[in-house]
């Protein structure tokens, strides 16, 4: 659910699946038991807004609904549920900034103002080159890495104000940053390293 | 304090391979062949002596849930494994995922043993993109290794898994909202009864469980419903993976023993609160849905199901919130409304309208600029939300509010005060 602004979209007349896609998509399909194709919808959903960068127009909805022999109302009422589903174009750089209690409690509203500054725009819009988009989403399920955005598929976590606005200038630059705590914490451990799980004899193979 | 000897995940921080090699290492898929040849009844039956309830939250003993399956059935039966971890506060089945996939994929081989069952889906949350890429890569390890599929593990018994993933929606950790999803529907959650063990996924009986509950079912069945019972208190036994978030000095995620003491997991595994425990102000103790406590409470409660309910909380999914006297108490909780006005899915009328509602006053009293009989009808309205939907959501959104009020209420009074007289002076 795009629900940012109520502007018209400008809908693209057509839309196909590439070959490469098409055989993905029809992998999901046969993992549901015949006639119950409609299970992968949202699969395919997910298939057609990566192959449109990043957004999901209408006739990719009729493709895959036809696809998947289910009335087109349906696959629709499906695209406007779910929040991962993008109803217009996004950034290039797709921020969703988790500020549910938990990241807040960690200061999500730096990393916020942080974005906000750097970028120029508010919560809900996209720079005018088209690099980067900001939204506010609910609770990520990285808490214990707070506070958190998302970046298209990846989790940058344990950031402030600062780490945010290297974060942007980096991927200004073209660079890819590497995901995970920004600090450098090895995961969920806690900072300094982890306490527990430490017994070498325990934990098999070292990569 | 618990030993790494008695931990399930023992590559909880992925420090050491998560692939098919590395888990071996560690000991998963160790005589799994003999733990399915001694039967379905033997699985259930170790899993109820065990004590295992389950971890998504609610709490049902998990050997019961399973005994409900049909021992004969026409039709498919389905495990379904819950892993739309979307509980704010809530991290450990994102561990389990991408650092120990190899515990959650046997553990849905000899849970579906356990129940009968052949086909099992994994419905993973849209926003755990890597996490799905490890867990789809433990699955077809464990299929090239022969250890899932026609004649799993050379047992004989036939078992097919595969990985759905949703695309952002809360409210798709609820059972029957997840089965709508997964038979791809908005996720509105179904009318009980009919319960899932009857009519579930594609009308077929069903069992829904979390990726902790079935994680560790492996591990029981290996070392014993003993062992595991040795850790917790009756009726809570076991261990669990905790989150620790929030105003602490060192937020993580552990695994440790059931009814360990909230002060003693803090202080041993999170570096203790932010200026010490005195400059506690309140935790949630089972992520965003349970109310909140007061430090009076902290101070001695035990984390499990029982002594957190006698104190008018949850266990839940053991994500611990902590927040010292920093904070804005009434804003965190007034963030939780927004939330589940955001994730409300719409179909029952008191949900619908109530968390929006909800919301908007929490909006005022955190400015104070409401009258002290409000705080009254916010919670008559909790009350009127609270058990009157089809699903526990309305539940949840009412609980924090409720637990707010109960603790917290001279802070809301002041509020209006300060900003009655304020608002007095500026008019003078």
């Amino acid at each position: 659910m795009s629900e940012a602004n109520d502007a018209p979209v400008e809908q693209p007349a057509s839309f196909a699946f590439t070959p490469a896609n098409l055989a993905k998509a029809k992998a999901y399909i046969a993992k549901y038991p015949s006639g119950r194709q409609a299970s992968a919808v949202l699969a395919l959903l997910d298939l057609a807004q990566r192959q449109h960068d990043n957004w999901l127009p209408r006739a990719a909805m009729d493709v895959v609904a036809d696809m998947l022999h289910m009335p087109r109302i349906r696959v629709y009422e499906v695209a406007t549920f779910y929040s991962m589903v993008n109803l217009r174009p996004v950034g290039k750089h797709f921020f969703q900034i988790c500020t549910t209690t938990p990241c807040w409690l960690r200061g999500s509203d730096e990393v916020v103002k942080a974005c906000e500054k750097k970028l120029g725009i508010t919560i809900g819009e996209t720079t005018p080159d088209g690099l980067f988009t900001l939204t506010e989403v609910e609770c990520l399920g990285a808490c214990v890495n707070a506070p958190i955005i998302q970046v298209n598929d990846d989790f940058y976590e344990d950031l402030d104000g600062p780490a945010t606005e290297r974060l942007i200038e980096a991927l200004k630059r073209g660079e890819t940053p590497k995901p995970g705590s920004v600090i450098g914490r090895q995961t969920s451990a806690p900072v300094g390293g982890p306490q527990t799980l430490t017994d070498p004899s325990l934990a098999g193979v070292k990569r | 304090m618990l030993s790494d000897k008695d931990r399930i995940f023992t590559n909880l921080y992925g420090l050491h391979d998560w692939h098919l090699p590395g888990a071996l290492a560690r000991g998963d898929w160790d005589g799994t062949k003999d733990l399915i040849l001694k039967g379905r009844d033997w699985i259930v039956n170790e899993v109820k002596n065990s004590g295992l309830r389950g971890r998504g939250g609610a709490g049902f003993p998990t050997g019961v849930k399973w005994s409900f399956m049909p021992k004969q059935s026409d039709r498919p039966t389905y495990l379904v494994v819950n892993a739309d971890e979307s509980e704010p506060g809530t991290c450990k089945d994102r561990d389990i995922i991408r650092h120990d996939p190899q515990k959650l994929v046997e553990g849905c081989l000899l849970a579906s043993v356990g129940m009968g069952v052949h086909h099992c889906y994994i419905y993973i949350r849209g926003e755990f993109v890597n996490e799905a890429k490890h867990l789809e890569t433990a699955i077809e390890e464990a299929y090239a290794a022969g250890l899932i599929g026609k004649n799993a593990c050379g047992s004989g018994y036939d078992f097919e898994l595969y990985l759905h993933r949703g695309a952002g929606a809360y409210i798709c950790g609820e059972e029957t909202a997840l089965l709508e999803s997964l038979e791809g529907k908005k996720g509105q959650p179904r009318l009980k009864p009919p319960f899932p063990a009857a009519v579930g996924l594609y009308g077929c009986p069903t069992t829904v469980n979390n990726v902790e509950t079935i994680a560790v079912a492996p591990t029981i069945l290996r070392r014993g419903a003993s062992w595991f019972a040795g850790f917790g208190r009756p009726k809570n036994e076991g261990t669990k993976v905790y989150c620790i978030s929030g105003h602490v000095e060192k937020p993580c995620n552990v695994e440790e023993a059931m009814s360990i003491p909230l002060r003693e997991l803090i202080d041993t595994y999170a570096g203790g609160v932010r200026g010490g425990w005195d400059n506690l102000l309140g935790i949630i103790p089972g992520g965003s849905s349970v109310p909140v406590i007061p430090k009076s409470i902290c101070d001695t409660v035990l984390m499990d199901f029982d002594a957190l309910r006698d104190v008018k909380s949850g266990l839940g999914t053991a994500a611990v919130i902590v927040m010292d006297k920093s904070t804005d108490i009434v804003k965190a909780i007034a963030r939780l409304s927004q939330f589940y006005k955001h994730e409300s899915c719409g179909q029952c009328t008191p949900c619908r309208e109530g968390t929006g509602w909800l919301w908007r006053v929490m909006e005022r009293m955190v400015k104070g600029n409401a009258s002290v009989e409000e705080i009254d009808a916010l919670l008559d309205v909790s009350y009127q939300i609270e058990g009157h939907t089809i699903c526990a959501l309305g539940d949840a959104a009412a609980w924090p509010v409720q637990g707010l009020i109960r603790h917290f209420r001279p802070e809301m009074e002041r509020r209006i005060k300060e900003y009655r007289e304020a608002a007095a002076r500026r008019a003078a």
